[in-house]
């Protein structure tokens, strides 16, 4: 007996936001701009133009790599990676080779299978490594036309290892990198304007299975890639297809041919972009123009200081400290500006609470307040775009005042009970249906100026 | 005629006394191109209309005209390294050492021939024709810096800017009876000198003298925020300590230097060199570089390699020509530039050679611990006919295993015209120094050209 499992790495490019670009002073924003109105020297690679490394776009790529928990790597360099293409001006691309900045790193976070069981899993980076974006062909017509915008904008190559066994995690994966990168700040990672790109290698790995139960391995002897997908559910969708077109080749005792693809998201499928007799030799060697970097020890720990705290520890945190549910720390966590939003709301609210008559602040003991507001954002009760304190203040007209009156609805209560008589032994007797019945008296007595749950534990408690 | 073969530092001193203004120095020298450089072509292009800015006359090199080697860059003036691929390129930018020139009041008027891309030692690699030695026509200038050379020995411009990568200063100012040197890699920026190879190539001046050196190296030495390899140590003041002692100064003579294959008539001017040496009060060292016969083999491994990738920008799509207007020197060495870094080679040739390099780099560490400069031959013979060595590469790249060497080590070296052979025929003297060491190398290159006194000059 045998089975297919299928190997997946990933390759991830991610453009820095720096104000210039990697190895000149023009600047990085280029999205949308004229053609070539960002360029100079270094970056059209005229005769004896030389490159300057970026600090800011080094210093960045260290500390995705420590966000990413690899080890920074005190000695780096970069090197020349040769191809023939128009949009690349030097006919090399400045790259790194052997020495990445950083490398042998992790990321963890939790994934729910399909019986919804909560599960950490643990993915293996290998590398990230800076390099320069190459320009842009724009095809016209009959006309190829260049544009030299983006060619020196700082690309940042994330490198995972081949970890992954099926695309929902490795669409988890990319999630949740892409929410560590945007808390970073150090790039939009705009999957629609390009500044962060998706790579994912597949091959299926053959499992025998004796008779003793023991398994055999057998390692794939082929890779396929696809290149540049820019959205996760492609990704999702490209692997699925190449799982399915694998299987079937192998099923026929061949080998898929190792190759890059392309994926065709109308259609849904990859088709063939370059096989392994045409990959390039690159032809990698030091680059002469930028000596190696080095860093000390201090210089990384200083950068590491300028760390945020990542979502996957913010999430565990906002359920300690505010005592959220889980799926709406992990909905809040997920956008840096909704995450500080609630908090800063959550602040606000107490600030007014304060202020409030004491009745009003025992709120509702089964759910904290963190939860009652985080409700509101994740539910979209009420927009994030309002100021956090205009927030807190609709969040209290629209939970706590209802409940600021307590003695009004105890009032109510009583009357309700008093007045229906019928429907309270009827619920006593078990019909406990006709609880509804009586919280809509409730409600009907306060002009519906309560939450319905409220009275409804009150009376339940109450007919206990 | 004596306004031309005037110094750099006798020009200044006629300008600063109102004897002679910077326009009728351009005008003549003007002239004199007009008249010699048709028949030794030493320069490329030459500049229309040269500009001298009055407002500079406090300038170190106020109103000293000059010319700059075909490698480096000048906003709107040609630039074609040589090469009939760059024939109608007109850069966009200044080269950085053309810049500070030029703000030191510095008048730019040609551009010099050169071997195309810097790939020789003679300019016959240049698309644009030879240039010819002023000593004989018959002879080569050499190179690749050679029609620096040449222009600066038959007074078409008082000093020239040439590039060193493997020689291509120190060998044409051997070869024409000028002073050249190739600094520490890092004094001067490169930026915008056209590549050849990155690691070795060097921006240098050639001169008449070797005060005129290190004056033109205090304007164009130091820290480049565009050439991340250059040192950000502040350079010294060459030209000031040019005058001190030097009695007590050990010279190396490295044995490995003077192997057969030398001519005889080099190595009686390197003898007759050494015995000035010792009347001036230093001593004589004899050293040894044993790494020294492994430095040809690892440079063309280096050099090769680093321009091949250098010229991939030239891929026929912009700049105007295709790639078949690469030479046949140029394709040669792209492609055993292209073999060593190609996968599967890269060890055993590429890596392997930039081990040796750390050894020859050891050879000088060791040698400078115990001497202060080395002397040597800059060339093992003096210059050859036009044509002798053109079918034989190999015979050409054994013209530079004497200067070789100190590209490898990034370390500086001077060549000083030290006489001429029975012939007539120029033969210079090697001064190598420690890294950014130049004040020191300045300073017994310019004692040493006091003790010889004299030479002739072209007419």
């Amino acid at each position: 007996m045998y089975k297919y499992q299928p190997v997946i790495g990933l390759e991830i490019h991610v453009e820095l936001k720096t104000k210039s670009k990697m190895f000149c002073q023009d600047s990085a924003d280029y999205f949308g701009k004229k053609p070539n109105t960002h360029v100079c020297p270094v970056c059209l690679g005229l005769p004896g133009a030389l490159p300057v490394p970026n600090k800011k776009a080094i210093e960045w790529t260290i500390l995705i790599g420590q966000a990413l928990n690899c080890s920074i790597n005190k000695v780096s360099k970069f090197d020349r990676k040769h191809y023939f293409y128009p949009d690349l001006p030097k006919g090399y691309q400045i790259s790194q080779y052997d020495e990445p900045i950083a490398s042998n790193g992790w990321l963890k976070f939790q994934i729910s299978n399909f019986k919804f069981q909560i599960k950490e899993k643990k993915f293996r980076i290998h590398r990230v490594h800076l390099e320069e974006d190459t320009g842009k062909l724009i095809h016209s017509g009959s006309d190829t036309l260049v544009d030299f915008n983006r060619s020196g904008v700082p690309l940042v190559e994330i490198v995972t290892e081949p970890d992954f066994d099926n695309s929902d995690d490795v669409k988890r994966f990319l999630e949740e990198l892409h929410t560590i990168i945007r808390y970073l700040g150090v790039s939009d990672a705009d999957m629609e304007k390009g500044s962060m790109r998706l790579e994912p290698n597949i091959s299926l790995r053959k499992i025998s299975i004796q008779d003793s139960g023991f398994k055999i391995q057998e390692l794939p002897n082929y890779k396929v890639e696809v290149k540049n997908i820019n959205s996760f559910n492609f990704v999702k969708r490209a692997i699925e297809y190449e799982i399915k077109r694998q299987t079937e080749i192998l099923e026929k005792g061949e080998t898929p041919a190792q190759e890059t693809r392309g994926f065709d998201s109308v259609k849904g499928i990859t088709y063939s972009q370059r096989s392994k007799e045409e990959a390039h030799d690159y032809r990698y060697f030091p680059e002469p123009d930028i000596p190696p970097l080095e860093f000390t020890y201090k210089e990384i720990e200083d950068i590491k200081k300028k760390l945020p705290e990542l979502p996957s520890d913010k999430e565990k945190r906002l359920i300690k400290e505010y005592r959220l549910k889980a799926q709406d720390a992990f909905i809040l966590t997920r956008d840096l500006r909704i995450a500080d939003y609630f908090e800063k709301v959550t602040d606000e609210f107490n600030k007014l609470m304060l202020v409030q008559d004491k009745a009003s602040v025992d709120i509702e003991k089964q759910q904290s307040l963190g939860q009652t507001i985080a409700n509101l954002i994740v539910n979209k009760r009420l927009s994030t775009s309002l100021d956090p304190e205009e927030f807190a203040k609709k969040a209290i007209t629209s939970t706590v005042t209802y409940i600021a009156d307590r003695e009004k609805m105890d009032k109510a209560v009583s009357k309700v009970i008093d007045d229906f008589p019928k429907a309270v032994e009827d619920y006593k007797a078990g019909k406990t249906n006709s609880i509804m019945f009586l919280v809509g008296q409730v409600m009907k007595e306060m002009k519906g100026q309560v939450d319905a749950n409220t009275v409804k534990k009150k009376l339940i408690k109450i007919l206990k | 005629m004596d306004i031309l073969k005037a110094s750099i530092s006798k020009l200044r001193q006629l300008i600063k006394d109102n004897k002679i203004s910077s326009e009728e120095i351009v005008a003549q020298i003007s002239e004199r191109i007009n008249k010699e450089n048709p028949k030794l072509n030493a320069l490329l292009t030459v500049v229309e209309k040269p500009e001298v800015n009055e407002n500079m006359k406090d300038k170190p090199l106020y109103g000293i005209a000059f010319t700059l080697k075909d490698t480096y860059v000048t906003k709107g003036i040609r630039t074609t390294a040589g090469s009939r691929l760059l024939e109608n390129y007109i850069p966009q930018y200044d080269a950085t050492v053309y810049k500070k020139l030029k703000e030191a009041g510095a008048v730019l008027i040609g551009k010099t021939n050169c071997d195309a891309w810097g790939h020789g030692s003679s300019t016959e690699n240049s698309d644009f024709g030879v240039t010819k030695n002023p000593w004989n026509q018959d002879y080569v200038a050499g190179g690749s810096s050679g029609g620096s050379a040449a222009a600066v020995a038959s007074h078409l411009s008082p000093f020239s800017i040439g590039e060193d990568t493997g020689g291509s200063i120190r060998q044409p100012a051997s070869f024409c009876s000028v002073v050249g040197l190739k600094v520490s890699y890092g004094l001067v920026s490169r930026y915008g000198s056209i590549a050849y190879a990155s690691s070795l190539d060097t921006v240098g001046p050639i001169t008449k003298t070797v005060e005129d050196c290190a004056l033109v190296l205090d304007v164009i030495a130091g820290n480049d925020n565009q050439d991340a390899t250059t040192n950000p140590a502040k350079p010294s003041h060459y030209s000031k300590s040019i005058n001190n002692d030097i009695k007590g100064f050990k010279i190396g003579i490295p044995k490995e230097y003077f192997v057969e294959g030398i001519d005889k008539e080099v190595a009686e001017q390197v003898e007759n060199s050494i015995k000035l040496f010792k009347k001036m009060g230093c001593e004589i060292v004899d050293i040894t570089m044993p790494m020294t016969r492994y430095a040809l083999s690892t440079y063309y491994l280096i050099a090769t390699s680093e321009t091949s990738s250098n010229l991939g920008r030239y891929d026929g799509i912009r700049y105007g020509n295709s790639r078949k207007d690469f030479g046949a020197e140029a394709k040669r060495r792209i492609m055993l530039g292209t073999f060593t870094l190609s996968a599967g080679y890269y060890d055993a040739y590429y890596k392997k050679a930039t081990k040796v390099r750390t050894l020859i780099k050891n050879d000088f560490d060791q040698a400078f611990k115990k001497v202060d400069i080395i002397l040597a031959p800059v060339s093992p013979t003096p210059a050859f006919k036009i044509g002798e060595k053109v079918n034989n590469p190999l015979q050409m790249y054994l013209s530079d295993i004497l200067t070789i060497p100190v590209n490898l080590a990034g370390i500086p070296a001077l060549s000083v015209p030290a006489g001429f052979t029975k012939y007539k025929l120029p033969v210079g003297v090697q001064l190598i120094g420690n890294r950014f060491e130049e004040e020191k190398l300045l300073n017994i290159g310019h004692k040493f050209e006091q003790e010889r006194g004299e030479l002739p000059s072209i007419d």
